[in-house]
């Protein structure tokens, strides 16, 4: 089990931030239009749907919604041992001209966002594209940055912090561990 | 946890259950790659694979060479014509000159069975077997066994009968492996003297007539049959071939169910298949095609990842 | 000719089936001859003394069926390797088949074999004298001629005799001289492009099959043209369960067949090939369980009458290749006799003395050939063995040019301590 967990967000205060992060989007997109949300797999995926769930709700606009699995432009896959699965890429509509928002869970060396991009970029060229993240744990080794950040996150050396959703993991929740097991 | 597939893909026989799922899970999500403007990831930039052809062959090549390309390897393509009297260089020679080369895979089709092991265990490249001899065809059961999965949704209990020559044929075998370890009831049917005398140990039923065969068959793997074999006094006339067991329009509407159809290629028509078949609405034959490239994009991905070294290196990455 | 000097062979356990003996003692050798055997000799003065305790004594074995590539093929061995490697493995003496090349099939080339085998000074090396010439199955070659010049026997082997006819007229002519026509049965349509046994490994390999069928059907052929012609036919490395149940019908009816069968068929399956392990590829194939079984029952009850090797040495570049292109054989001369002693001997299939005989008396007997006995006053033709000493094969240590055994690495018992030929020390392990 883990060692010293701590829980960042509860379900309840994790739907806030999530809430609060869909008004932003809209806010930095200035309204809906052209704005597509994609979703880095695999909880990235998740966390889009519940913006989009939220944005239908205050702004009665159904945002189109995409999911990019990144697996094949990541930097690592010459040092990262078994290959790792790969999951569904869906980007049903064109991407010329739009705002793309990416969503995803956590933000740390932001070699997934750069990878996210490299992959975009192979698809179309968006007008705009955004970051949403929900958690920012900094450790930044590339310039990249949020503009939409649920929640800033320090992490001691060592720990990790997981994000947990209902859809794959049974539960709401955002919790830190420290040093080495994660749960 | 599924054991990682290892430094080679030299059939299905020696896989297991697990391996073979996980080499169509990830091929299923690579076909998206196919319909993109930009037909290309990154993933093997950098990579160097030799497609080593010492047989003939379009179709495998230049889906293996698709899949290679649009995985951002670097291919190069040998064709090697050899006959009994011009050897040439032996493979021994040529898995030294690829080593010293420093090639990253080799997809290797030769005409003995078990070339693709020889080669094998002399290099340390990866090596994809694209089809040694009558021994196994791996990445065309693959293929074929995606087809029929997306169709059906698992192959679980599903009855699939492969129709033909399966004594000279390597994706029988490859086909043949892959259904049993997946759960598929497997059937043959052909002359009995395209069949191997020992075909009942492989686990399958065997149909003599190809009546029988339909009536029975969730799908059929429909063989091509080669002009040689009747060369050879296998059969008699391709055209009896045709008359006995070819698999025609008549025949399948007397089918008690909708019998899928696959086919390797390159087609006989009017020999083993009629083309009203091959081209009829339950054909899969496009689909195995589209699979094909996918299936072996997969299998390039895999084992791409697959050295000793790899192995010992820390998992997952950072975010 | 300076005298060599007298040999006494001290404490061994003396098995000698043609004389009936099985007992410890002693046996002197003089003049090239078997002076005294069996009880305790005194050494006389200046003879050679060899301790045999805990080894066997027996009549030196007799390979009636080997390949030294000579002429033709000295790159993979000469009959001078190919002398010494057989005097290491027990042999006082080979039969030496002649699919040379040029094939020995004339008196001449008999002569060249026999003049190689004496120069060689290790095991006697008989030639064969081919039936055909060239081997090309066409027309007879000349027995009488080859016969005089010192050929034992003739045969095509390589390859069968094809036409009935032509065997029928070989087993005719050859009762003149009283040789024996060795075959090598295979239906050339059933077996041709096999690599291995046909069955359920050959399918799953992928790999062209030779069926069991195609050794019977030339088997039986062969064994009633021996009925027609009174001839005496000798089936060469017999492999298949059926093809010794139609020589047990023939001797069973009086028929003059001999069999021989050859250490691998009656040690290892066709399971050695997986992996494509050319080192387990050679003509007739290894076979099923049930046949390498039936082969061991053979050679306890008769129908086998002899062991022999089919020693075939190739150059490791050609079996280095894609299975169905290596070429077919295997050395056997350095492990015959532990391959005997561990498959046949320690599982109590056979005693030593029915291995002495398979291995030495009988060969000597059907052949007509000097040696295969410690009788008093024979010649002596003689080895010394310890048949429990376990070693394991390193073919790197191999007199053999060829490298090309299914046994390497595996660990056997029976090792060759001495041969003497013509009572001369032909070969001794060192330590």
């Amino acid at each position: 089990m883990s060692n010293a967990s701590t829980i960042v967000l509860n379900a309840r205060a994790l739907e806030r931030t999530v809430a609060r992060m869909a008004d932003e989007i809209v806010e930095r997109a200035d309204g809906t239009d052209g704005l597509v949300l994609v979703g880095i797999q695999r909880r990235g995926v998740q966390l889009a749907d519940r913006i989009a769930a939220m944005i239908l709700a205050h702004e009665h606009v159904a945002v189109p919604r995409g999911a990019l699995d990144i697996t094949l432009y990541r930097d690592d896959l010459q040092t990262v041992g078994p290959r790792p699965i790969v999951g569904k890429t869906e980007l049903p509509w064109e991407l010329d001209g739009k705002i793309v928002c990416i969503v995803d869970d956590v933000l740390y060396t932001g070699r997934t966002i750069r990878a996210a991009l490299d992959e975009l970029a192979d698809f179309g060229r968006p007008a705009r594209i955004m970051l949403a993240v929900l958690i920012d744990r900094g450790g930044r080794e590339l310039p990249i940055h949020a503009d939409v950040t649920g929640r800033l996150v320090e992490v001691p050396k060592g720990g990790r912090v997981d994000v947990c959703v209902t859809e794959l993991d049974g539960t709401d929740e955002v919790t830190m561990v420290l040093s080495g097991e994660h749960a | 946890m599924t054991a990682p597939l290892g430094k080679d893909l030299l059939g299905l026989e020696h896989l297991t259950a697990g391996q073979i799922t996980m080499i169509l899970d990830t091929a299923e999500p690579l076909r998206e790659i196919s319909e993109r403007t930009i037909k290309k990831v990154p993933t093997l930039r950098g990579a160097t694979v030799v497609n080593l052809f010492y047989e003939a062959s379009t179709r495998t090549r230049t889906s293996f060479e698709f899949a290679e390309k649009r995985m951002s390897a670097d291919t190069v393509n040998i064709a090697i014509a050899s006959s009994s009297v011009s050897k040439g260089e032996t493979l021994v020679d040529t898995a030294k000159n690829l080593e010293a080369m420093r090639i990253d895979m080799v997809v290797i089709r030769h005409q003995s069975s078990g070339a693709a092991q020889f080669l094998a265990e002399r290099i340390e490249s990866n090596v994809i077997n694209a089809g040694d001899g009558t021994h196994e065809h791996p990445t065309q059961g693959l293929l074929d066994l995606l087809t029929l999965r997306q169709r059906f949704g698992t192959l679980q209990g599903k009855r699939v009968c492969i129709c033909g020559d399966v004594l000279h044929s390597r994706v029988a075998r490859s086909n043949i492996w892959g259904l049993t370890k997946l759960g598929a009831e497997v059937a043959v049917c052909g002359p009995r003297s395209l069949l191997p005398t020992a075909i009942e140990e492989f686990g399958v039923t065997v149909f003599d007539r190809i009546e029988q065969a339909i009536e029975w068959a969730d799908a059929l793997n429909v063989l091509r049959l080669q002009l040689e074999r009747m060369q050879a006094g296998y059969i008699p006339s391709l055209r009896e071939y045709n008359r006995v067991f070819g698999v025609t329009r008549e025949r399948l509407d007397r089918a008690p169910r909708d019998v899928l159809i696959l086919h390797p290629g390159p087609m006989n028509r009017g020999v083993e298949i009629d083309s009203d078949v091959a081209d009829g609405p339950h054909s899969v034959i496009l689909d195995q095609v589209t699979n094909g490239v996918a299936v072996r994009m997969a299998v390039l991905y895999l084992l791409a990842g697959n050295t000793p070294a790899l192995a010992e290196a820390a998992k997952g990455g950072d975010r | 000719m300076a005298s060599h000097p007298d040999i006494l062979l001290k404490g061994g356990r003396l098995v000698d089936p043609s004389s009936n003996l099985d007992t410890a003692g002693d046996l002197l050798v003089r003049d090239g001859k078997i002076e005294s055997v069996g009880g305790s000799i005194a050494a006389p003065d200046g003879a050679t003394v060899i301790e045999c305790a805990g080894q066997v004594v027996a009549p030196g074995f007799i390979d009636v069926h080997c390949h030294l590539r000579e002429p033709g093929r000295e790159d993979v061995e000469t009959i001078l390797t190919g002398a010494r490697a057989a005097a290491a493995g027990g042999f006082s003496a080979v039969c030496a088949m002649p699919n040379t090349d040029p094939v020995t099939d004339n008196q001449a080339a008999v002569g060249f074999v026999l003049k190689q085998g004496r120069a060689a000074n290790a095991a006697r090396v008989y030639p064969y004298g081919a039936i055909t010439i060239g081997q090309r199955g066409e027309r007879l070659a000349e027995f009488g001629e080859m016969i005089g010049a010192g050929a034992v026997a003739v045969s095509d082997d390589g390859k069968p005799v094809v036409s009935a006819q032509m065997m029928r007229t070989a087993l005719e002519y050859a009762r003149t001289f009283g040789i024996p026509v060795a075959d090598h049965c295979e239906d050339p349509t059933l077996a041709a492009g096999g690599a291995m046994n046909e069955g359920f490994l050959s399918a799953r390999l992928g790999l062209k099959g030779i069926p069991a069928e195609a050794e019977e059907i030339m088997a039986i052929r062969d064994i009633l043209l021996a009925r027609l012609t009174g001839g005496h036919v000798h089936l060469c490395h017999m492999s298949t369960k059926g093809s010794l149940e139609l020589i047990r019908w023939g001797k069973e009816r009086g028929i003059r067949v001999t069999a021989e069968a050859c250490p691998h068929h009656l040690s290892l399956t066709e399971d050695e090939v997986e992996g494509y392990n050319t080192h387990a590829k050679m003509n007739p194939p290894l076979r099923s369980l049930a046949d390498v079984e039936a082969v061991q029952q053979a050679v306890k009850d008769g129908t086998i009458d002899v062991i022999a090797t089919d020693h075939a040495p190739h150059h490791n570049d050609e079996k280095e290749r894609e299975f169905s292109d290596a070429p077919n054989g295997i050395v056997g001369l350095e492990t015959a006799l532990a391959v005997n002693i561990t498959w046949l001997v320690r599982s109590q299939i056979i005693t030593l003395g029915t291995l002495v005989d398979r291995m030495s008396c009988a060969p000597a007997r059907i052949f007509g050939l000097a040696g295969g006995t410690l009788r008093r006053g024979a010649v002596a033709d003689i080895t010394v063995f310890d048949p429990d000493k376990a070693w394991t094969v390193d073919a790197a240590r191999f007199l053999t040019k060829g490298r090309n055994s299914p046994y390497v690495g595996k660990t056997l018992h029976g090792l060759v301590g001495c041969t003497l030929v013509d009572g001369r020390i032909v070969f001794q392990r060192k330590g």
